[in-house]
C-alpha cells in the first residue's frame, strides 16, 4: 500500500478487530450513535469494511452523498425538471425526505462547512439518521470538520492495514437485530455516568458530546453481548472507540482525582425510580465501581504515538475552503464581472439568466409546439434549456509593510530597506495591488499610509520616514495586524511584510522591558498565525537572529535573512512567498 | 419527532439562559450571541427555548406568520384566513444559505410554468415574530451577516430584486452562535447584536456529571423525564409572560442612567448603543426579578453580557474582555 508506514505500535489485528466492533454497534444503534469516522484512503481495508456495512444496517437503506450535494437533493424540494414537463409543481422528497438514512459521505475531508452545518443540523435533529464519513486526508489539516466529527460516537483510522490484515468480516445480522430488540432494555450501572466523564476529562475532552455517545456505545455493546447490563468490558470497548480517538491529552497521573472521588457525597438521583428495580443486579454484576483506572489504561493503550504532533497541528488554524481560495480568481454565480451563462440545474444556489434561457429554447419552439400542440404554454421550455448566471471574482491583494524604523535598525540598514521596499511598490503597481505602511519606532507604530494604490505617496511617505528610538516590535504586528482585519473586511486579501532587526526592546504597554517585549511579540506573532495571513519576515540585522527565525515560525511565516541581499532578490524572495 | 430538551433541565450555563430569557421578555434588545466551545449546550438552549416559549396567535395561510389579515403583506395570496396557534418559530439559517433563500426570490417555478411573477418568500419571512437561529456565525458569508443584521435591526426585509419590489414584516431575535477558534466577527456586526455570552464547558466534575445523567435520562426514559421537568418550563413561562407584562411599569431614575453612561465611558464603548441595550436589558432584567424598578443590582448582572463585545478588542487580553467589564462595573458601580 502507498500509506505512510503506521505507528509501530498499532497492531493490524486489534485495529482490524476495533474497526469490526466500531461496525457492529453502529449496525445496532445508528440513530443514537450518530455516526462512524472511518479514516482510510481508498483500499481493500475500507472496501472490505463498507461492503459489509449495508447489509447489517439493514433495513436502514444507505445513501452516497455527493459533495455537490444541495439543498433540495438533501431535503427535498420542486423538482424542476418534472415541473416543466408536467406543468404542475413536481416535489422531490430528497435523501431525508423517506425516513432514516445511513448517509455515506465519500471524501469527507472535503465537505464544504455549508455542507457539515446542514449534516450536524440533521444528526441534531435526532430522527435516527446517521453519517459514515469516509475521510481521506493525508495531511493532518485535511481532516473532517470538526462540526460533523464530534457529532460521530465512533472513529476509527485504518491507516497502514494491508489486505492480509483484513480477514473478511462476518457479523451475523440476526445477532444485530436481536441485539437492536435488547437496546432499549439495557441499563447502565450506577456509578458508569461518573466514571466516564471521569475518563474523558482527564482525557482533555472538553465536548460534552463525548461521554454521552461513549455511554451510548457501552450500551449498545451490551445489548451485543446480551447483556442485561452495561458491563466493565462495554465501558473499555466505549472509550477504546469514542473517547481514546479524542483525547488531547496524556492522562495526568491520579494525584488528585481520589480527593474529589473521596469528599464527594452521592450525586442526587434525577431519574426516578427507573434504577432501583435493577440496583441488586448491578452489586452481582459488577461488584465495586467501574474501575477508572482500567478504562484509562484501555485508553491509553492506543493513544496515538504522535499525540503531542497531532495538537501541535490540530492548534493551528482551521483555514476553511471557503476562506483558502480568496485573493485567487473564484467562479461563482452571485456577483463579480459576468462569465458566460451555463446550462445547469436550477439548485436554489445558482441565479438563472432568463434571456439565455429563452434564447436556447427559442429554436426549438416549433418542433415541440408539433409534439405537444395542446400545450397552453405560449413559449415551451424544457429543463435542458436552462441556463445560469455565472460571474468571476477576483479580491485585490493589499501588501501591508510593517518597517522596523527604531535607531539599531536605522544604524544598520533602514536605507537598504527602504530601497527593497520602492522596489517591492514597484511590482505591487504592475500587480495593481494595494500598499500599505506601517512604521514602528520610539514607544507605538504609525500607520503612515492606509491601504492604497497611490505609488507616489507611499514613495514619499516611506523617504520622510526618520529613524531612531526602541524597537516595539509588538505593536509594529498590532497595528499591521489591525490593518489586515480590517481591510478583509473590506473584500482586501492582506499579507504582511515585516522588515525588522528583530530585537524587541519595548512591551506593548511602552515600558522598556526586553523579556516583556519579546513576550509580547511572540504573543502578537501567533495572533497574525491565527487569522492566517500570509506573511513574511525580513531579517535585515547585519547577523541573521535566530529568535527572529523562531518568530517567523510562530507567524508562520517565511523567513528572509538579508544578509548583503540586492534589492532584486529580497523582491523575488518575496514575490515567491506571497503571491498565493 | 421527540420534544426538544427542556429548558429548565440545562445544568449551569446561567448566563446564556438569562440572556435568552431576557430576549423572550423583550425582544427590542436585539439578538444574542453566544461563543463558545463545541458540545457546550449553544445549540440544546437554543432549540430549548422555543419550547418553552408561549405559542403566538397566526393567519394560518401567511407566509410571515402575521398576527390578524391586515398585517398580512398585501402581495401574498391568502388562501386560509383562520387564526391559529402556532408554536413560536424558530428558524435555522444554515451555513451556505444563500441570499435568495434567506430574504426571498422571484419564485422561479411559477415564473417559468404559469408565468407569473410571484414572490418566493424566504427564512426571514417564516422567522418573523420568532427566533432566527445562525450556528458558526462566524463562517457566515460577510454580505449575508450584514443583511440579516439590516433586516434585525429595521424589522422589515425589503425586497428589490428581479423586477420585485416587495417588503414585509421581519420581526425576529437573531441569535448566532459560533466558536471564536474558528474565525471572529467584525467589530461592526459584533455591535449589532444585543447581548453577548461566552459559554466554556464546565469544569467542575460533578456539573459535568450531572449534565451527562440528565442528558441520559432524557434519551433512555424521555416520558418520565419530560413529565418531570414539562412542570418546571411551565413555570417559567409564566415568570416569562408575569415579566412581559411588567416590563412597561418598570421605572428606570436617573440615578441608573446616569450608571449606564458612565459605565460605557469607562469601558470606552464606541456609541451609544451600549447604554441603550444595557438599559433595555436591565430593564427586562428588573421585570423578571419582579422589581418595579432598576437598581445597581441589577445593572451589574447584565453589564458583562451587554457590553463585552462592544470593547475594542485586545488580541493579547487573555482573561477576555468579560474580566474588563466585571472589573470596571466594580469600579463605577462601588
Amino acid at each position: 500500500m502507498l500509506a505512510p508506514a503506521p505507528p509501530p505500535e498499532r497492531d493490524p489485528v486489534e485495529v482490524w478487530g476495533r474497526a469490526a466492533t466500531a461496525v457492529a454497534l453502529l449496525a445496532v444503534d445508528p440513530g443514537g450513535l450518530g455516526g462512524l469516522w472511518l479514516k482510510a484512503r481508498v483500499g481493500p481495508a475500507r472496501e472490505r469494511l463498507m461492503a459489509v456495512l449495508p447489509g447489517l444496517l439493514a433495513p436502514m437503506p444507505a445513501a452516497r452523498l455527493p459533495l455537490t450535494l444541495t439543498d433540495e437533493q438533501l431535503f427535498g424540494g420542486v423538482d424542476l425538471a418534472a415541473t416543466l414537463a408536467a406543468g404542475t409543481v413536481v416535489r422531490s422528497r430528497g435523501v431525508l425526505g423517506n425516513g432514516p438514512r445511513a448517509l455515506v459521505v465519500p471524501m469527507a475531508e472535503r465537505l464544504t462547512g455549508g455542507l457539515a452545518a446542514r449534516l450536524a443540523q440533521v444528526l441534531d435533529a435526532g430522527q435516527g439518521h446517521c453519517v459514515v464519513a469516509l475521510d481521506e486526508g493525508a495531511e493532518a489539516d485535511e481532516r473532517l470538520p470538526q462540526t460533523v466529527a464530534d457529532r460521530l460516537a465512533l472513529h476509527v483510522d485504518l491507516s497502514g492495514l494491508a489486505l492480509a490484515d483484513c480477514p473478511d468480516l462476518e457479523i451475523d445480522p440476526d445477532l444485530i437485530a436481536a441485539a437492536r430488540a435488547r437496546l432499549p432494555a439495557v441499563r447502565l450501572p450506577a456509578d458508569a455516568v461518573e466514571t466516564v466523564v471521569r475518563v474523558a476529562h482527564r482525557l482533555g475532552i472538553a465536548s460534552l458530546r463525548a461521554p454521552l455517545l461513549a455511554l451510548a456505545a457501552g450500551r449498545a455493546s451490551a445489548a451485543l453481548d446480551g447483556e442485561p447490563v452495561v458491563t466493565e468490558d462495554d465501558l473499555i470497548c466505549a472509550v477504546e472507540l469514542v473517547l481514546a480517538p479524542r483525547a488531547t491529552m496524556l492522562p495526568a497521573e491520579p494525584e488528585e482525582t481520589p480527593e474529589p472521588e473521596a469528599e464527594e457525597p452521592p450525586p442526587p438521583e434525577p431519574k426516578t425510580g427507573d434504577d432501583t428495580p435493577e440496583s441488586d443486579v448491578d452489586e452481582d454484576d459488577v461488584p465495586d465501581m467501574l474501575p477508572e483506572e482500567v478504562l484509562l489504561e484501555a485508553a491509553r493503550a492506543i493513544l496515538p504515538a504522535d499525540l503531542l504532533a497531532k495538537l501541535a497541528a490540530g492548534k493551528a488554524p482551521r483555514v476553511t475552503g471557503a476562506s483558502a481560495g480568496t485573493g485567487a480568481a473564484k467562479k461563482g454565480n452571485r456577483r463579480g464581472r459576468p462569465l458566460p451563462s451555463r446550462p445547469g440545474r436550477l439548485d436554489g444556489q445558482s441565479r438563472i439568466d432568463l434571456v439565455a434561457t429563452l434564447r436556447a429554447a427559442a429554436p426549438w419552439q416549433v418542433i415541440r409546439r408539433r409534439l405537444t400542440p395542446d400545450a397552453p404554454q405560449k413559449v415551451l421550455i424544457r429543463a435542458e434549456d436552462i441556463r445560469l448566471r455565472r460571474f468571476e471574482e477576483k479580491s485585490d491583494r493589499l501588501l501591508i509593510f510593517a518597517v522596523d524604523a527604531s535607531g539599531s535598525a536605522a544604524f544598520t540598514r533602514l536605507a537598504e530597506a527602504k530601497g527593497a521596499v520602492e522596489l517591492l511598490l514597484g511590482e505591487a503597481y504592475a500587480r495593481r495591488d494595494h500598499v500599505a505602511l506601517v512604521a514602528f519606532r520610539g514607544d507605538h507604530a504609525e500607520v503612515l499610509l492606509p491601504p492604497t494604490r497611490s505609488l507616489v505617496q507611499t514613495k514619499r511617505r516611506l523617504a520622510g520616514l526618520p529613524g531612531g528610538g526602541g524597537t516595539p516590535l509588538a505593536a509594529g504586528l498590532r497595528s499591521a495586524l489591525d490593518l489586515a482585519d480590517l481591510s478583509r473586511g473590506r473584500g482586501l486579501t492582506p499579507s504582511i511584510a515585516l522588515l525588522t532587526d528583530g530585537r524587541a526592546n519595548i512591551a506593548l504597554d511602552g515600558r522598556a522591558d526586553r523579556p516583556a517585549a519579546a513576550e509580547d511579540a511572540r504573543r502578537m506573532a501567533l495572533a497574525v498565525r491565527a487569522t492566517a495571513t500570509p506573511a513574511l519576515v525580513i531579517d535585515m540585522s547585519p547577523r541573521p537572529q535566530p529568535q527572529l527565525r523562531d518568530l517567523a515560525g510562530e507567524m508562520n511565516a517565511t523567513y528572509l535573512p538579508l544578509p548583503r541581499a540586492d534589492a532584486g532578490r529580497l523582491s523575488a524572495a518575496v514575490a515567491g512567498a506571497l503571491v498565493p | 419527532m421527540t420534544h426538544p430538551f427542556p429548558f429548565s433541565a440545562i445544568v449551569g450555563q446561567d448566563e446564556m439562559k438569562r440572556a435568552m430569557i431576557l430576549t423572550a421578555i423583550d425582544p427590542g434588545i436585539g439578538g444574542v450571541l453566544v461563543f463558545g466551545d463545541r458540545g457546550t449546550g449553544k445549540s440544546t438552549s437554543v432549540r430549548a427555548l422555543a419550547a418553552l416559549l408561549p405559542p403566538i396567535t397566526a393567519v394560518a395561510g401567511c407566509p410571515c406568520n402575521s398576527a390578524s389579515r391586515a398585517d398580512c403583506p398585501d402581495w401574498a395570496e391568502i388562501r386560509d384566513e383562520t387564526l391559529v396557534e402556532k408554536p413560536t418559530p424558530v428558524v435555522d439559517l444554515p451555513l451556505g444559505a444563500t441570499e435568495d433563500r434567506v430574504v426571498g426570490a422571484l419564485d422561479i417555478e411559477r415564473a417559468l410554468t404559469r408565468g407569473e411573477k410571484a414572490f418566493e418568500p424566504g427564512l426571514l419571512a417564516r422567522a418573523n415574530r420568532g427566533y432566527l437561529y445562525i450556528d458558526e456565525v462566524n463562517l457566515l458569508e460577510d454580505h449575508i451577516v450584514d443583511l440579516l443584521l439590516d433586516v434585525a435591526v429595521s424589522g422589515e426585509n425589503v425586497i428589490e430584486r428581479e423586477g420585485l419590489s416587495i417588503r414585509h414584516k421581519a420581526r425576529f431575535v437573531l441569535v448566532g452562535s459560533g466558536n471564536p477558534e474558528e474565525g471572529e466577527l467584525r467589530p461592526q456586526l459584533l455591535d449589532r447584536f444585543g447581548l453577548s455570552v461566552e459559554v466554556a464547558s464546565p469544569k467542575d466534575i460533578d456539573q459535568r456529571i450531572e449534565v451527562i445523567r440528565r442528558r441520559d435520562a432524557y434519551e433512555t426514559d424521555h416520558d418520565g423525564f419530560m413529565a418531570h421537568w414539562t412542570g418546571e418550563d411551565a413555570a417559567l413561562r409564566t415568570r416569562i409572560l408575569a415579566a412581559r407584562a411588567l416590563l412597561r411599569e418598570v421605572k428606570a431614575s436617573d440615578d441608573a442612567l446616569r450608571d449606564c453612561a458612565r459605565l460605557c465611558v469607562a469601558l470606552g464603548a464606541d456609541g451609544l448603543r451600549g447604554e441603550l441595550t444595557l438599559l433595555r436589558a436591565a430593564r427586562a432584567y428588573a421585570a423578571f426579578a419582579g422589581a418595579n424598578e432598576v437598581t445597581r443590582e441589577h445593572l451589574r448582572a447584565i453589564a458583562p453580557s451587554a457590553l463585552r463585545h462592544r470593547l475594542r478588542r485586545d488580541p493579547l487580553d487573555e482573561a477576555g474582555s468579560g474580566t474588563r467589564v466585571e472589573r470596571a462595573v466594580a469600579e463605577v458601580l462601588a
